[in-house]
This record gives structure tokens, sequence and C-alpha cells, in this order.
């Protein structure tokens, strides 16, 4: 019964992705005549990690506009390390205690916040400052670390990866927020928002067998999309990625950029981070890749982008 | 003097469930700090050479008896907790033990054994028969799994429920061989508390052989007051090792282990807990010395075949060779040798690593070294770097304390790369999972063909944490893995990256 609901309200909520993507193209396309729109991707910089997320959301018609009372919402920040925050291994915790702040303001029944972690789960939850901060600000965390806690799902648009188990939470959810964090990495060159959904599966070794790039795209294609991408460039590392060596990986950026839009926000993401580390786009492959998926799109020029500094 | 029992039953309870609730505990619920309840004990101090603990339990030895197999030794307290509760099942609910003789060849021959072994160099013994290490083994090989299981179950009720107060633990790793010693010594131990109470403590422990011995002097000891005794035998019905002679109104104090269940039979008061040397002494201290040169040449014996078997065992050892690579010790082993001869596999440590990577080994050392830890790597379960836990609980120093500092540079294994099966290599794909899990990038990724990076390795710095090889998709060989390290030498710190200065002021897009 609940399996065949499962489905029932998957097919629903894809079939209102789709009409929603349509919804997007043709405010894309007439972007000259829809100046009230919200914008596509909206970049912060020079604050704190909260007022940022405030600022970034008041020009997208606020928490109000992806939350509604009553829903159950899922958080998926990257706590993939068992490091503190001064390392940049992990999401900001000041941010992700800030937005379980504001579902919860907007009347969320509940704020769940987890990730598949790839240190110790605890260590990792405790060291990266992000369980207390969550649960100070009211959310809960739940684990990740057992393959009970996944469900199977269809890639049915994926290349080389048909399906996988992602976790339930997320699958049982109303609505999702991916907040990961900008790093350098060893094997994709670069993490990002496409790069953190690898936290919210269960089997990541079949990505590294089956080209991990192609992987990535191929998660991002996954029908129950984030309602917003917000990837932490508070701190960024900008070397000996993906868990650092020392905070001389680390740089200070006082940045935040968000979009739902994956491709966008990892393109936005890279081109801010090659003014620290120069990096080839085209190097990690699975921007264009999920591109080529329609995932989204890489072409900022056509969106409309909203910088602010703080 | 009937408060004595009731004293030595609440003290051994306190230190039984904290030890035991100690092991079982997977979740680190119990405070850390507890593991030094679990130092004081008898092999692990000598072979730690803990001289306060040495001195504590020495002083309570000569003092009082032997305390210690009543009181501090979990395996003891485990056998009078299964012979009270298996009361339940006996015909006549109360204790009835009658007066046995001494085993004097067997217990003695063990010791001598086990004494002799070590000295030539094999403390395969020791590991074996340590009471405290066997409860451990039985604890963490066949209770420990029993409650995890317990509790995965009642957390996958709870998670579909929603409440993830109780979240799933993995499951113990089955070593087959391990789990059959813990087995084998449980039957042995149920098998002879169930009618014989502590006759274990008394034939085939080594430690309380030894304690029997000191006990034979100490300052305070179980006497029967000759003029008031009725011989009703109501202490020796109730003594558990069987070391009451009611009808002679002897008490052989080798094999008492003061658990003052005597002192509350008697109604009489004849029976006491008294100063051995008031007045003159009555009697010299006893000898059995019909048997004294039977014992003689049976220990004699013994202890040449010992000296043969601890040859053969230094032979089976120096052949590591065929093994295809060699044990991954524990990190502050320092060497093969010593680890070996001072670990007695009580199993603290494979209970408290984090992520579960120490195993029980089956023969990875040898026979003498079954059970000790050793590092088993899996899909993503390696030596933690900012954790020194392992190093921090062992209570015979088996492992030297590490701090976090000092572990993050012991180098217990070392990598191994082989490009040929990689999957960079093979498959002209981009991967870098081993790069990625490197915490101090031993292995890191250089540029290869148009775009792609590949692994290479730093063997000075690598510290043979394992996290590569346990993320490695390549399966089953994977294509980087760790070697062991007999000696376990200090890996070179990790460069720092270079420090960015410049301030960001654009976008960038």
């Amino acid at each position: 019964m609940k399996r065949r609901d499962f489905f029932k309200s998957a097919a629903i909520v894809g079939l209102a992705s789709f009409f929603k993507t349509n919804a997007l193209g043709s405010v894309v396309s007439s972007k000259n005549l829809a100046v009230q729109s919200a914008p596509d991707l909206v970049a912060v910089m020079g604050g704190e990690p909260e007022a940022m997320l405030i600022r970034a959301l008041k020009e997208l018609g606020g928490i109000k506009n992806y939350v509604k009372k009553g829903q159950k919402v899922v958080i998926k920040p990257n706590i993939g390390w068992d490091r503190k925050p001064e390392m940049a291994a992990d999401t900001n915790p000041d941010l992700v205690a800030a937005l379980v702040k504001l579902c919860k303001g907007a009347g969320a029944a509940e704020v769940v916040v987890f990730d598949h972690t790839c240190h110790d789960w605890k260590k990792s939850y405790k060291n990266s400052g992000i369980e207390a901060a969550v649960t100070a600000a009211g959310g809960k965390m739940v684990p990740a670390n057992d393959e009970s806690y996944y469900r199977e799902i269809e890639l049915p648009n994926g290349v080389n990866m048909k399906k996988n188990k992602i976790h339930k939470s997320l699958l049982d959810c109303d609505v999702w927020f991916n907040v990961p964090i900008l790093k350098h990495h060893g094997g994709t060159k670069n993490t990002i928002s496409m790069k953190n959904l690898m936290g919210i599966v269960w089997d990541r070794k079949f990505f590294h067998q089956n080209d991990l790039h192609q992987c990535i795209a191929d998660i991002a294609t996954f029908h129950k999309k984030p309602a917003l991408n917000i990837v932490d460039a508070y701190r960024i590392m900008k070397s000996n990625g993906p868990q650092g060596k020392s905070e001389a990986d680390v740089v200070m950026l006082k940045s935040l950029i968000v979009s739902p839009d994956f491709v966008a926000v990892d393109t936005a993401a890279m081109k801010m981070f090659s003014q620290v580390q120069p990096t080839n786009i085209n190097d990690v492959r699975h921007i264009a890749l999920a591109e080529k998926l329609k995932v989204g799109t890489q072409n900022l020029e056509k969106l409309n982008v909203k910088r602010i500094k703080m | 003097m009937k408060f004595l029992k009731k004293i030595r039953v609440v003290l051994s309870l306190l230190f039984f469930l904290s030890i035991l609730l100690f092991f079982l505990d997977f979740t680190g619920k119990l405070p850390f700090q507890m593991h030094q309840l679990l130092s004081i004990q008898w092999i692990p101090a000598l072979l730690s050479l803990n001289l306060g603990i040495l001195s504590i339990l020495l002083i309570l030895s000569l003092f009082l008896g032997r305390i210690y197999c009543s009181t501090i030794c979990p395996l003891g307290v485990l056998q009078d907790v299964l012979s009270w509760k298996t009361r339940i099942f006996r015909k006549k609910r109360k204790y009835r033990f009658d007066y046995a003789k001494p085993q004097n060849i067997l217990r003695y021959s063990v010791l001598a054994i086990t004494l002799i072994a070590f000295i030539f160099g094999s403390s395969f013994l020791v590991l074996l028969l340590d009471p405290y290490s066997t409860f451990g083994r039985i604890i963490s090989q066949l209770f420990r799994p029993l409650a995890i299981w317990a509790n995965n179950g009642l957390a996958s009720v709870l998670g579909k429920m929603g409440n993830y107060s109780l979240y799933q633990v993995e499951q113990v790793s089955f070593v087959p061989l391990a789990f059959g010693v813990a087995l084998l010594f449980f039957y042995i131990v149920t098998q002879m508390s169930w009618t014989k109470g502590r006759s274990y403590c008394n034939t085939i422990c080594p430690v309380g052989t030894g304690l029997g011995l000191l006990s034979k002097i100490s300052l305070f000891r179980i006497s029967i007051k000759e003029s008031g005794c009725t011989r009703c035998g109501a202490c020796e019905k109730q003594c558990k090792s069987q070391c009451i002679d009611s009808d002679n109104m002897k008490v052989d104090d080798s094999r008492c282990v003061t658990c003052f269940n005597c002192l509350s039979a008697c109604k009489k008061g004849s029976i006491n807990y008294e100063f051995r040397y008031k007045k003159q002494q009555a009697q010299p201290i006893q000898n059995n010395e019909n048997n004294s040169r039977r014992t003689f040449l049976m220990v004699t014996g013994a202890m040449l075949a010992t000296a043969a078997f601890a040859k053969t065992q230094k032979v089976i050892s120096n052949n590591d060779s065929i093994l295809s690579r060699k044990p991954i010790m524990p990190p502050g082993a320092d060497n093969i040798e010593y680890f070996n001869s001072h670990c007695t596999a009580c199993q603290l440590c494979i209970t408290k690593c984090p992520m579960q990577v120490l195993k029980p080994a089956a023969l990875q050392y040898g026979i003498s070294g079954i059970t000790q830890p050793h590092l088993a790597f899996s899909t993503e379960v390696f030596c933690t770097y900012d954790c020194n836990i392992c190093t921090t609980v062992c209570p015979t120093s088996a492992l030297k304390k590490l701090s976090i500092e000092e572990k993050k540079v012991a180098q217990i294994g070392i990598v191994n790369f082989r490009k040929s099966k990689c999957i960079v290599f093979t498959e002209e794909k981009d991967c870098g999972a081993c790069s990625e899990h490197c915490p101090t990038q031993a292995v890191h990724m250089i540029p290869y063909k148009e775009g792609l990076t590949i692994p290479e390795v730093k063997k000075d710095i690598c510290i043979g944490c394992g996290a590569c090889e346990s993320i490695c998709p390549v399966r089953p060989y994977q294509a980087i893995y760790v070697e062991g390290a007999s000696i376990q030498l200090k890996a070179k710190k990790p460069s720092e990256a270079k420090k960015f200065d410049k301030k960001i002021d654009d976008f960038g897009f």
C-alpha cells in the first residue's frame, strides 16, 4: 500500500516539476517582459551565513514560497567528514541552522537533516557542529549509516545508473533543500551541488565503478528535485579536497549562491572558485553531462541572475 | 560477621555490571573513563607492569585472601551469577556443595605451564586463560551481537514510526575461530559452575591458583572454631569453592575465594573470618605431602613439553611470508613480537573501535595470536584519522597510549598502488575515491590523460589507515591496498598547502 502511495505521489510530483520547468522556460525566454519575476539565481557576498541566506531568500520571495505550513522538510548539507567547521570540509553549521529556523518559522511540521557520511557518522555529525546547531534550531538529525534507511528508486533518464537507493526521509518529505559547500575535490576536481547528491544515496561504489561523472549527472535527473540548491561559499576549500589537510586549504569568500538549477548553480560556483584556484569547468565533466540530460543550463547569460553585496 | 557477605555481593555486582555494560555498550553512552576500571585486573596489570594497581591487588591478596576472585574478577562473578540463576532449574533450590579434594596436579600444572610458556616467549596460554580476557571474549563474541540485534530490531520498528532515537548499529563481524573460542570457554565455565561452584577457578584458572598460593599466608582467613562447631555441615553446603571440610573442621585456604557465604550459614557463629597469626600459629602452613612428589614430576614433565611447544611456536611465527600480506596491527602496537606477547585478546579495543575496523584475528598472527585484534578493511570501514581510542583503552599496554598527534603519524601499514588495476587506467574514467578519503594525501591525484587524474602515492607520509583500500571500487582485489607494518614507524608529517592571501571581491560570473 505504502509503495503504491509512493509511486502515486512520485508521479504527481514528477508531473508537477515537468510543468514547472516549462513555466520557468517561458519566463526565461520572455525575460525582458517578466521584470517582476523571481531571479533564477541569486549570489550574495560579504555577510554572515544567516544574513546572506535571508537576503537571498528575500529576492526569491521568501521561505514561504517553498515551505508551507505542516510540511515535512529535509535539508541535505555536506556532513561527509569528521572535521571542524574551520576546515570547510562540511557545510557551515550556522547556515544549516538558519535554514532550519526559517523552515520552522514558515510552519514546517518537522525539519530533518542527514548525510550519508564518509567518516564515522556520529563523529561527523558532532564535530562538523551541524548536529548541535540543527538541534538547537529545532531540527532533527537522523542517521543514514545503514542500508535499511534507504529505498530503491528508478532513474529512467540516467545513462549509466538506472537505479539506486535513496534515503527514505528524503523520499517521504514534502520539500527538500540541497545545501552543499564549495570545495576542491581530488576525484571530480570540484564538489558543489550535484556531487553533494552522493550523500542521499546508499551505493556510492557504483558511481566510482561506472564513470563517476556520468553517475553524478544521472542522479541529478532524479525526479524529486530540491526546492533550492544553497551553495555555502562562506569558507571554501581550495586544495586537498574533499577533506583537506589543514586550514591552509581554506579561503574565506563570505559568499552564498542559490538557485533551483543544479547546473547553473554549479557553473556559477565554479567560476567563483576559479578566481582562487583556476579550474577548467570542462574537467568537472558531470556539469556538462547533466546539461546534456536537460538537468539545467550552464549559460548564465540567459538566466536572471541577481548579484548582491552586503 | 554476616555483613561481610553483603559487602562482597554489593561490590562484586558493582564491578561486574560496570565491566559487563562497558563491554556491551555499542553506542558510547557510558562514560569513556570507565575503561580505567577495567585495568584493575591481575594479568593486564602484570603485563603492563602497572605498579600502582599491582601493589593494590597484592596488598588486597596478602591482607584479605582471594578478594580478587570473589569481587573483582568478572569471570568469577559470572560463575556466581550463573550458578545462582541455575538454581531455578534444579530440584533443590539451595546451594548444595560438598567438600572436594583439591586438584593439585591439574591446577599447579596449568599455572606452571602458563608461566614457563610465557618465559619462553609464548603468551598463548596467558591469552587463553586470563579470566578477565576470557570474560571479554565471551561478552563481546556471544552477548554483544545479541544486544545489537535487539537494538537494530527495535530501531527499525521505531524508524518505521519516524522515531530515530535508536539507530542501526553495524553487527559484530563473525569470525568463526573467535566465536568458537568464546563459546568453548563459556561452555566450560557454565558446565563447571552449574554444580561445582568455583571449580573452574580452582582447577583451570592460573590466576586463581597463583592467588591461592598467596592466600595461604594472607593475614585474614576463614577458620572454624573447634569449640563451638557441631559439624552440622551448613558452612560446607554453602561453600562454592568446595574447600570446607566440616568433618575435620578444616578450610583449604588456597581454594577459598573469600565469598563469606559460610559466615552467613553458620548458626553457631563458629566459623569466622579472622587474623591468621594471632597467638602462636597453631599449625604450620598445610602441605599435601602425599601429593607433592607426584606433582613435582608432573610439573617437570609439563615444563619440558611447554618448552618444546614454545619453540615450535617461534618457527611458525617466523613463516610470516606465506601470508599474502602481513597482518595490520592496531596503532600503538609498536612491533609484532611485543604486541603478540602482551595482548591477551580481551576484545576491549575491538568493542570500542568506532569504525569497527578492529576485528579478532583468526590465524593472521599464527596460532598463538588467535582473537588478538587486527585491522580488516571493508567498504567505508577504515581507521579514523582523529581517533586513538584503542590505544587509550588497552588495559595490558599491548597498545601503547598515543596522543591524537602521535596517532596521526603512527604508521600501521604502508600503501601499495597497482596502477594496472586502477579504474582510471583500465576504463580511462575519473575516480579518485582513494585520494578523496586519504587524510594525509599520501595518495593524491596527478594529471593523466586529457583532463583525467590518476593516483600517486607518497609512502613516507602514509600511515596505513586503509581509507583508500576501503573505498577503492576495484573488487574483489583492490587496486590500492595497505600492507601491514611489523614494526610501526613514525610517518613524516604531510606538508601544508600554500595559503591563499588575496582578497576576492568579485563573483567571478
